[in-house]
């Protein structure tokens, strides 16, 4: 056994930075871009039409049952095919995390809607308030509080996923130290540091889903 | 000339797929008249009285209320602003306290100002005995309390017509009394009121009219006297001989 040098994260912290940063704008992106079509395709899911419902279902059933890598490679080799253009790693990364993750958003923002007692509609709807307003005001805000922890789970979740963009040779936190491990030989120190900021970013993200819960609940 | 009637129903008709709700139900409501709908469990009296401001679809027939015939054109969130209704089981927005429950619907629909809608909500607080729960959470409040402060709710829109929907069924039995009062107040002050409710005792008082039914159908539909006396139908002499005997 060599001896341990945790110098050689600390010489590399630019290259280790430029990793995570790439990892932080995949997270960004994909939360917000999937939680805004996630919530989309919930309103269609939820929607009394079939020709709406029935197309944003079989979406969702599809992507869910399909690994992110696969959805990965599918829009790094397909989005050049339909449009004909090259359109780089980056950009089809985003539209693929996007798109997989919108159908888990979808799912998490279905479920807590549904949760809202019907009473709540049906009383709400009574006093006159329109359709919208009756979503808006009243099944909203108690679905929100329902869906919020799992929202930031999700978050935390693709936090962890981001590290599979090294299958369209991106460069994320992971795959930025993994580059600088076999060149320096230093493995050990490279993904045990690497395995402690993950852990402390995500125990902080989880951390805080539950300190939201608490405060919502008092 | 006499008034045109508050509430009419005419030939209402609904099933669920082959299983009839309601079949060929007749019946009207006067302006400042009490009717209490009763009758056995699974008889059709809430889905009656949910027809009457549209939150359950009927099959045939037709519903007026307020010279407003409801059907498929009808502005249904403008008809429930005038149409008051209290549930069995309160529905209050958790979310909310009380003074926001009884502003939201005033607010949105009516478009009055915060100061205005918060000074009438104060007000019917005030009526229905809590005047100092105006900040309180739905979930701090007694069953009998959260249903007062949902009869504020329906009131505050300054409703033509009240709806109660067994509004004492999922009361604790001191409870029901602070509830029937405030109801007893606002029969007296002219509301007009449809009241699907096991307590006799209450229609008795309050009611001007009965309304039996059974499996779907009106069997009686008789000034209270009259049905207290003596019901014309076997089966609401039955349904009378068992509730009445506690």
């Amino acid at each position: 056994m060599g001896d341990l040098d945790f110098g050689v994260v600390w010489t590399n912290l630019g290259f280790l930075g430029n990793g995570l940063a790439l990892s932080a704008l995949l997270v960004v992106v994909s939360s917000v871009g999937g939680m805004i079509l996630g919530g989309g395709l919930a309103a269609l899911r939820l929607s009394r039409h079939r020709v709406l419902r029935l197309p944003a279902g079989a979406y969702v059933t599809v992507i869910r049952s399909v690994p992110l890598i696969l959805v990965l490679f599918w829009f790094y080799f397909m989005l050049p095919l339909w449009t004909g253009h090259t359109i780089g790693a980056l950009p089809s990364a985003l539209v693929a995390y996007v798109m997989f993750e919108a159908a888990f958003y979808c799912e998490i923002i279905r479920a807590g809607i549904r949760a809202v007692p019907p009473g709540q509609t049906a009383a709400a709807a009574a006093t006159g308030l329109s359709r919208w307003q009756v979503m808006r005001l009243v099944v909203l805000p108690q679905a929100l509080v329902a869906m919020g922890p799992l929202l930031v789970n999700q978050v935390v979740i693709l936090f962890q996923d981001t590290a599979l963009v090294y299958v369209v040779a991106l460069r994320d936190f992971l795959t930025a130290a993994s580059v600088i491990a076999s060149r320096d030989d230093r493995p050990v120190e490279l993904y045990g540091f690497v395995a402690v900021v993950y852990f402390v970013i995500c125990l902080a993200g989880s951390q805080l889903a539950g300190r939201r819960r608490r405060e919502v609940i008092q | 000339m006499t008034e045109p009637a508050m509430v009419v129903l005419d030939r209402v008709s609904k099933s669920y797929g082959r299983t009839p709700v309601l079949q060929d139900c007749s019946t009207e409501v006067a302006r400042g008249q009490v009717m209490v709908v009763c009758g056995p469990s699974g008889s059709g009296k809430s889905t009656m009285i949910k027809c009457v401001n549209g939150l359950e679809p009927y099959q045939s027939g037709s519903i007026t209320v307020d010279g407003v015939t409801l059907g498929p054109k009808t502005d249904l969130p403008k008809l429930r602003a005038r149409i008051g209704m209290v549930f069995q089981h309160f529905d209050l927005y958790p979310h909310m306290n009380v003074l926001q429950n009884i502003c939201l619907a005033q607010i949105h629909v009516l478009k009055r100002s915060r100061a205005e809608a918060e000074a009438r909500a104060l007000d019917l607080l005030r009526r229905v005995g809590l005047p100092d729960k105006a900040s309180s959470r739905p979930a701090t409040l007694s069953g009998g309390q959260q249903q007062r402060v949902a009869i504020a709710r329906a009131l505050a829109m300054d409703p033509a017509v009240m709806l109660f929907d067994e509004p004492t069924s999922a009361l604790d039995p001191e409870m029901v009394s602070e509830v029937l009062d405030v109801m007893q107040d606002l029969a007296q002050d002219g509301m007009t009121m449809m009241v699907v409710t096991h307590e006799m005792g209450f229609a008795r008082r309050v009611a001007h009219r009965v309304l039996f039914l059974d499996q779907g159908r009106v069997l009686e539909d008789a000034d209270k006297d009259a049905f207290f006396a003596e019901p014309k139908a076997e089966r609401a002499r039955q349904f009378l001989s068992k509730v009445l005997q506690h």
